[in-house]
């Protein structure tokens, strides 16, 4: 954000002189302040455009029959709101909160590769055009949903392998990133910082990057097979040619079961940093918490057929995934407790950053209730690609990803920017958002036990009424968030408000609160902090 | 001015509320017919109570906290940070409740898989976008049939007002009797895709190339709806799944009915037809067949669904013809028809769209071409 450069000039003492303007800047920064304010410009900007689709959706979804968009366009915009929403906004903001945070966190000058890092960003926009440029061509859109099942991805015009490369070039630009980020975390602390004392935002993002590394090849065989599928005549997916079409379901969430993960655990741990600066009170059960986030990433490998309950599998192994998925919900509930504990008899005030925490805690809880009523094999199989599904998975990518982020922001903006975000207005955004999140997931809960499909353009008269409610709680949910853009603008590219101090948190006392000035100096530790 | 403002909110509000009243808010699962359906019902339920008991000591725990222990009304931060005892309590309570859902769960869940010993054994097809069926065994054998959504066009694009069961009628529905068990064999023509009936509570994908299957045993005769659960393309809305159950003498009679449409529709493959019967026909193939991607009006939707109006295959070789519609065209949504219609539709079809719209060929295609394309 521009109030960096400001601080450029004077902070840098020793011989990184040379820095280009302009827009060269941002093209070959090497900075891992400059990374992540375009890695979070970037997914904010994906964020507004995967929301235009949804809006589009929920729209057409205003009454039954075919208003605004035909069936094929309708598939076209399910899977491209999941595919950017998921690769272009989630992922990259919790990377963008990694460039940030994790180097000032541990006390290190930078990111451990330097380069990489602007190679790992710029790979984004290139696959983001991609997407979009799918739109454009014979056929569209891929519209087989954003688990691109075969064979019904392998019947799609050429928007598929638009689709399938980008998704390629996210999956190389999050490898690289991850290793940079495990690098970063083992090799770059401070002296005195164990393990086992470093903030539990790293200690997450730590297990993120070995999830993301472990996973993002499995996607990326995945979706090589399909093209091979499509192009060069193998039938890996093929029941004809030798092929079974549910193996690509096995591989495909393999990856994607700790793929949520990978979009939670860095929520979990802002939400760690968050509720301990505002209760005033240390992390209860730091320890426990390291430990459960790693139960989590590790149970995260064995409960990935729980998608696929109604595919017909052998009753042993039903019975295996059930078991397992329903496993997750001990070290889960041990993290939900933990932030309570935190909370109990601390000091809380609620400002912003708190609130979206607090708010996330709630919301995301019932979120993890509904994960656990899915888990139960009997019942997921009424509830399968309902929308009791889609109301699950929006209450924790959304009320748990996206309000982390929000969180996140919030609390740290100050430290990025040098000013104090609007605090009036932040807490507009948190009762809006909060508000219309619910009046737009909470119905198809009830849409889903009813028996309405998902991914579906049209409806049965009955669904009507909670499809209108649902859509008028998404625009008013979408609108909210163009409050956030002007919130973060004012700050940042105008540089307006007041001006922040060095630790506007009372409770704050990581490295970047008790060390740096806000906003950071654009190299900071070049001598590394002694840690206690 | 302003009672006239007053009057029309008022107008507005009691629309409002009339539109509420009358609206079906339904929230929880269909009534259950079959013992499954009723068992998962069930296990929800218990699931939802203790749900809603951990939400109250949860959040009662929350909220108290954040009434009480605020700056503003001077709570001093104490610092402890671990507890073990109750960091053990946590997590074993937890584990033990989830012990306790887990055994009416694994009951249901093997109650699920047993499709031993059906009275009947259907077949069910998916293919892009209707369902055919094909009774394999016991009372009916032998009766197959294609079920497809009977709404009609003008009703989906708003131009007729929606029926009462809009999305969710066939011209077929399935057919069963009350009280026998019936085992459901699913598999697929083309993508995946999953036969649905939420007041059975049985949902099984239909995977090309594989059999998977189901069963269900409904207690109560009457028609029950559901909905193909799998995204399969551009029509995955449109393929509802109805079944109808009746007693078993409406059963048997129902065969009988069947068997003897069957007779009476087997035509004899080498029987030579005019272009104008073979016309006539293919329109009604044509309408059921392949107007939902072709369109009525044979422009299709380019580039996925081409049209066939001028297209080169249409008004080309009668051969390349007869070929595309039995195999299909790999790589795109183009089925192979030979699977699903018999000779005579498809020689019916192909001569309907050689003389339809702006396509003049005034060939016809008789069904003993299609039988020797076959082999």
């Amino acid at each position: 954000m521009s109030a960096v450069i400001d601080t450029h000039g004077h902070a840098d003492h020793d011989g990184h002189g040379y820095q280009p303007s302009g827009l060269m800047r941002w093209v070959t920064t090497t900075n891992h302040k400059d990374i992540g304010t375009m890695y979070l410009w970037f997914s904010f900007t994906m964020l507004l455009l995967g929301g235009v689709l949804a809006l589009t959706l929920r729209l057409e979804l205003f009454r039954p029959g075919i208003q605004i968009v035909n069936p094929e366009f309708f598939n076209q915009l399910t899977t491209m709101h999941g595919l950017i929403m998921v690769f272009g906004a989630i992922m990259p903001a919790f990377v963008g909160f990694a460039n940030w945070q994790i180097p000032m966190m541990i006390g290190a000058p930078d990111m451990a590769f330097a380069r990489m890092n602007n190679w790992s960003f710029w790979l984004l926009p290139v696959a983001a055009s991609l997407l979009v440029i799918s739109f454009f061509v014979p056929g569209g859109a891929p519209a087989a949903g954003w688990t691109i099942y075969a064979p019904l991805s392998t019947q799609m015009g050429p928007g598929m392998d638009l689709g399938i490369f980008a998704l390629h070039i996210m999956g190389a630009s999050s490898i690289m990133g991850s290793i940079n980020i495990v690098t970063t975390i083992l090799n770059m602390r401070a002296p005195g910082m164990t393990l086992m004392k470093m903030p539990m935002f790293v200690w997450t993002w730590l297990i993120t990057a070995y999830l993301l590394i472990a996973v993002m090849p499995v996607l990326a065989g995945a979706i090589t097979m399909v093209l091979a599928d499509r192009h060069f005549g193998t039938s890996f997916f093929n029941a004809a040619g030798g092929g079974d079409p549910v193996m690509f379901q096995h591989i495909f969430w393999f990856f994607g079961h700790p793929e949520v993960y990978i979009m939670i655990l860095p929520a979990f741990g802002i939400i760690s940093q968050v509720i301990p600066t505002f209760a005033r009170k240390p992390l209860f059960g730091y320890a426990s918490m390291v430990y459960a986030t790693s139960s989590i990433a590790i149970l995260s490998f064995i409960v990935w057929a729980h998608h696929m309950f109604t595919v017909g599998m052998p009753t042993a192994g039903l019975l295996f995934f059930m078991y397992a998925t329903m496993l997750i919900a001990v070290p889960t509930g041990v993290k939900v407790f933990n932030w309570l504990a935190t909370m109990w008899k601390g000091s809380m005030t609620f400002e912003t950053p708190m609130l979206f925490a607090v708010g996330f805690i709630f919301v995301f809880t019932m979120g993890g209730f509904t994960g656990l009523m899915l888990a139960i094999m009997p019942v997921d199989v009424q509830l399968q690609d309902t929308y009791y599904v889609v109301a699950h998975f929006h209450y924790v990518l959304v009320a748990g990803s996206l309000y982390a982020i929000f969180a996140g922001t919030y609390f740290w903006i100050p430290k990025w920017t040098g000013r104090m975000y609007d605090e009036t207005l932040g807490e507009w955004h948190f009762w809006l958002s909060l508000v219309f999140f619910n009046i737009t997931f909470f119905p198809m809960h009830f849409l889903g036990l009813a028996g309405m499909p998902r991914r579906i353009p049209d409806y049965a008269s009955q669904f009507t009424e909670f499809n209108q409610i649902a859509t008028v709680g998404a625009f008013g949910f979408g609108l909210s968030q163009l409050l956030f853009l002007y919130i973060v603008l004012k700050v940042s590219v105008f540089a307006k408000g007041e001006k922040a101090p060095a630790k506007p948190w009372e409770g704050a006392d990581t490295l970047e609160w008790t060390h740096l000035p806000s906003p950071a100096p654009y190299h900071s530790f070049h001598e590394a902090p002694e840690v206690k | 001015m302003n009672n006239k403002l007053g009057r029309l909110t008022g107008g507005l509000l009691l629309a409002l509320y009339a539109e509420l009243a009358s609206a079906a808010y339904q929230l929880n699962f269909q009534a259950p017919v079959t013992r499954i359906a009723s068992e998962i019902y069930d296990l929800h339920m218990l699931m939802m109570y203790v749900i809603l008991v951990i939400f109250c000591v949860v959040f009662g725990v929350m909220f108290y906290s954040i009434y009480a222990h605020r700056k503003s009304v001077g709570h001093k931060a104490e610092q402890f940070h671990e507890n073990t005892t109750v960091e053990i309590i946590w997590t074993v309570i937890p584990f033990l409740i989830l012990i306790g859902m887990a055994w009416p769960a694994t009951k249901t869940l093997i109650a699920f898989k047993d499709t031993a010993n059906p009275d009947l054994t259907i077949k069910a097809t998916g293919y892009q976008w209707k369902w055919g069926y094909d009774y394999i065994k016991g009372e009916g054998e032998g009766v197959a049939f294609l079920s497809a959504l009977s709404t009609p066009q003008d009703q989906i694009h708003n131009q007729k007002p929606k029926g009462e069961n809009y999305l969710l009628e066939v011209d077929n529905p399935l057919v069963v009797p009350v009280g026998k068990k019936v085992r459901i064999l699913t598999t697929a023509n083309d993508v995946i895709h999953s036969f649905w009936v939420p007041a059975f509570g049985i949902k099984q994908d239909a995977i090309p190339g594989f059999v998977r299957d189901t069963w269900f045993k409904a207690d109560k005769e009457g028609t029950y709806r559901g909905q193909c659960a799998e995204l399969c393309g551009k029509d995955h809305g449109f393929m509802p799944i109805v079944v109808e159950v009746v007693s078993a003498e409406k059963y048997t009679q129902w065969v009988a009915e069947q068997k003897k449409k069957t007779a009476a529709a087997a035509e004899d493959p080498n029987k030579q037809w005019t272009a104008g019967e073979l016309i006539a026909k293919g329109e009604k193939v044509y309408a059921a067949s392949c107007a939902a991607c072709h369109q009525p009006t044979g422009k299709g939707l380019p580039p996925a669904f081409p049209a066939l109006d001028g297209s080169k295959i249409a008004t080309g070789d009668k051969n390349a013809h007869i070929d595309i519609v039995l195999n299909g065209k790999t790589g795109t949504a183009m089925t192979a028809f030979g699977k699903q219609l018999s000779d005579t539709d498809i020689a019916a079809v192909i001569t309907y769209e050689r003389n339809a719209w702006g396509n003049k060929k005034g060939d016809a295609v008789q069904p003993a071409e299609v039988k020797a394309a076959r082999k």
